[in-house]
């Protein structure tokens, strides 16, 4: 029950690879790279779920802290990768309204 | 007609580190129980959201033994899971009124990192109760769809999931 955190730099794009379940125990790892790379301005930021299993609302939570922090800093935050149940997740909270969420990149393992 | 239920409790310590815990074991009694995947999902979502609350909100930082208790009445139709706490840290009334989902129609700024757990525990269960005055207890129920699931007595399953 743990979270691996990466940053990359692809083109324009900073992505931050999330490894792992995201609950109360990791959300502070996830918060402490996160937020200050969202108040970084003019980037985009993508958060890739490929390999992100389990999600609640304290994981969600961190990504509505993020998206204030991209609207005040000008920059975007993007969420891709994510699975039908983090994405089923996402809808149902209305999150999917107000974060872009791409989900072109992954197949269905 | 329902058969005596079996029952299971945990007492764990209200901390982080803990909520794993809870929500594989949570998840090893619904998966013996034959939920679906999607099921066996909700359920765990939805006790660990009731013990995210009890470890964010029910107790005092300095409180000396902060603990949660968990039980699961199984049923033969229902998984009943109990999460309280003896912290008195939250008003029932004004956590029931502060949760609901996002929406567009907000401005950015203003949206709440929190209120999300509540509202995921009440769409993902079939039937919340919440109660309590020193201390909250929430009480929800699962039912078990029968018709959705082969029947599988050992609880080994011998098709790969779905997903």
């Amino acid at each position: 029950m743990n979270l691996k955190v990466d940053v990359q730099e692809e083109g324009h794009s900073r992505v931050v690879y999330l490894n792992g379940e995201v609950d109360v125990y990791t959300a502070s790892t996830l918060k402490e790279k996160l937020i200050p790379l969202a108040e970084e301005t003019n980037k985009t930021l993508a958060v890739d779920l490929s390999n992100v299993n389990y999600i609640d609302s304290t994981g969600l939570g961190i990504f509505i802290g993020a998206l204030k922090c991209t609207d005040k800093s000008g920059s975007t935050l993007k969420i891709r990768g994510a699975n039908a149940r983090v994405k089923r997740l996402f809808e149902i909270t209305g999150l999917s309204e107000v974060i872009e969420i791409d989900t072109e990149q992954r197949e269905e393992a | 007609m329902s058969r005596t239920a079996d029952f299971i409790e945990m007492k764990v310590p209200a901390k982080p580190e803990y909520v794993g815990v809870v929500r594989l074991t949570v998840s090893g009694i619904a998966n013996r129980l034959g939920y679906s995947y999607d099921d066996i999902e909700d359920i765990k979502i939805a006790v660990a959201e009731a013990c995210t609350n009890v470890v964010n909100h029910a107790y005092e930082e300095n409180e000396n033994d902060p603990l949660m208790m968990i039980s699961c009445g199984v049923y033969e139709d229902r998984l009943e899971l109990m999460v309280a706490d003896k912290g008195g840290g939250v008003d029932v009334e004004t956590m029931k009124d502060g949760k609901g989902p996002v929406t567009s129609d907000q401005p950015i700024e203003e949206l709440r990192e929190g209120g999300l757990g509540l509202f995921l525990i009440e769409t993902l269960m079939d039937k919340v109760e919440i109660s309590g005055d020193s201390g909250v207890v929430i009480v929800m129920t699962k039912f078990l769809q029968r018709d959705e699931v082969e029947q599988n007595g050992n609880g080994i399953s011998t098709e790969a999931p779905k997903q």
